[in-house]
């Protein structure tokens, strides 16, 4: 027997006003600074002529270095030692975000890891979900469930590129070089 | 320079208010709406979300996609959401008007409701944030320069935990309509940002919260980029004597459901 499903609330722009409210103290600092296998997860929100988006906020979710997923409170008020594997950062004035994170480790055998990405912004009715995959050999990402079934041009744009300690991925909202955003099952339009 | 070339809706200081984006008549744009709606009653296909692309709202213009979102299964990792706890939120976060030595100026309304899966679980112990203007419709967002006070006693900043059935509690201020710069005298109808985790990645939300019988309504883009009739009724809360407390506050009832089930991705078929 089939459950009965209830229709989601509608989703509505975060608007210009959030940065009051929802940006934190340490939203953007899953592990501290002098973390050794620390990372920064950084980029450029942009939009349809590229130019920067300041006014947007972005948040990963993310398993551990060694792929556990162990959702733990703490992550509005760090105590320096938990990982939570949740931030959030919103973008500056250049439309940058930046995180300092570890890598993320694969969830199952085999599996790309990937943080999970969601992306709010004025302008943007609803949010958006996409992935930035740690930079991987082109025969793990043919094989890639996701990465796999999209065209190279596409598949390009989830996947971020390393520079130095530095991990690079920027979200384009609209043009050319848009990057894959995606819906889930159980979502309608 | 960079703030100067921008497209912005925001009310800002030394902005002259007939920026090429306000110059656009009410009258033009609810056209522009009408003319979605009317698209939307002839097409079959029955909507329950936004529109990313809806024009009427300038800012979507050049930021919303493109191309077709992309279906994807999720992975472990996005059926899977972050944990809240009493260590993230103090429990008078919720009560928005005890935050100053002084009581904030306005109606003092309780909001609450509960926040479901689409399935109909509750989403316990999951973190909901809100934030909105004051009663007089000024945030405190240093680039909101609109020209109503700022209430020293109110930040119209709240946070609180679903309990173990989903309800969420806010205790705060109705707040008010607030000008905008999308079109010459635009006003935004008076709403409660809402900020929404689920039991999965995927049914994270950011939403608003609007009340009942407000005339701005049918002027405003952002409440009409949902272009379902239905759909846009339930951002709009109800009026609830049984909330509402003798001498102390009216009541507000708003029940939120997000995508995503109670914990892991089943068909709906494979459920009871």
């Amino acid at each position: 027997m089939s459950a009965q499903r209830l229709v989601a609330t509608p989703g509505q722009t975060i608007g210009p006003f959030f940065g009051f409210a929802l940006p934190y103290e340490g939203g953007d600092q899953l592990v501290q600074l002098e973390h050794p296998d620390g990372v920064r997860l950084t980029g450029l929100v942009l939009d349809g002529d590229g130019d920067p988006v300041p006014d947007a906020m972005i948040e990963i979710w993310q398993p551990d270095a060694h792929g556990r997923i162990e959702p733990r409170p703490g992550s509005l008020r760090r105590d320096g030692y938990a990982f939570t594997g949740w931030g959030r950062a919103a973008t500056d004035i250049t439309g940058r975000y930046a995180f300092t994170t570890v890598r993320p480790g694969p969830t199952n055998e085999g599996k790309l890891p990937f943080f999970a990405i969601t992306v709010f912004a004025r302008g943007l009715t609803n949010r958006l979900f996409t992935r930035a995959y740690l930079p991987a050999s082109s025969d793990a990402i043919a094989t890639d469930r996701l990465l796999g079934s999209l065209p190279e041009d596409r598949r390009r744009t989830l996947i971020a590129t390393e520079d130095g300690s530095e991990l690079r991925f920027n979200v384009r909202l609209q043009g050319e070089e848009e990057t894959v955003f995606l819906a889930f099952p159980g979502e309608a339009p | 320079m960079l703030e100067e070339s921008r497209v912005d809706d925001a009310i800002e200081p030394g902005r002259p208010a007939s920026s090429d984006l306000a110059t656009d008549s009410q009258e033009a744009i609810s056209a522009e709406i009408d003319d979605l709606r009317r698209q939307y009653a002839e097409a079959a296909a029955e909507e329950t979300q936004p529109r990313l692309d809806y024009p009427p709202y300038r800012s979507t213009i050049l930021r919303h996609p493109t191309k077709d979102l992309h279906h994807a299964d999720p992975e472990t990792i996005e059926l899977t959401a972050p944990a809240f706890g009493q260590r993230d939120v103090d429990a008078l976060e919720a009560d928005l008007t005890i935050q100053a030595s002084g009581d904030p100026i306005g109606e003092r309304i309780i909001v609450t409701g509960r926040v479901l899966n689409g399935d109909g679980s509750p989403v316990a112990g999951q973190l909901v944030e809100i934030w909105q203007a004051n009663a007089a419709g000024r945030y405190i967002h240093k680039r909101d320069q609109h020209r109503a006070p700022i209430d020293p006693n109110f930040t119209g900043v709240g946070r609180c935990l679903t309990d173990s059935d989903g309800h969420y509690w806010f205790r705060t201020i109705k707040p008010g309509p607030y000008p905008w710069r999308n079109h010459y005298n635009a006003w935004r109808p008076a709403h409660i940002h809402f900020s929404l985790f689920g039991t999965q990645f995927i049914s994270r939300m950011i939403t608003q919260m609007y009340f009942p019988g407000d005339p701005l309504f049918d002027l405003d883009p952002i409440y009409q980029s949902v272009r379902d009739r239905r759909a846009r009724d339930r951002l709009v809360a109800t009026y609830d004597h049984e909330v509402t407390s003798h001498e102390e506050n009216t009541g507000y009832r708003w029940d939120i459901v997000l995508t995503g089930s109670r914990s892991t991705w089943m068909d709906p078929e494979d459920r009871r």
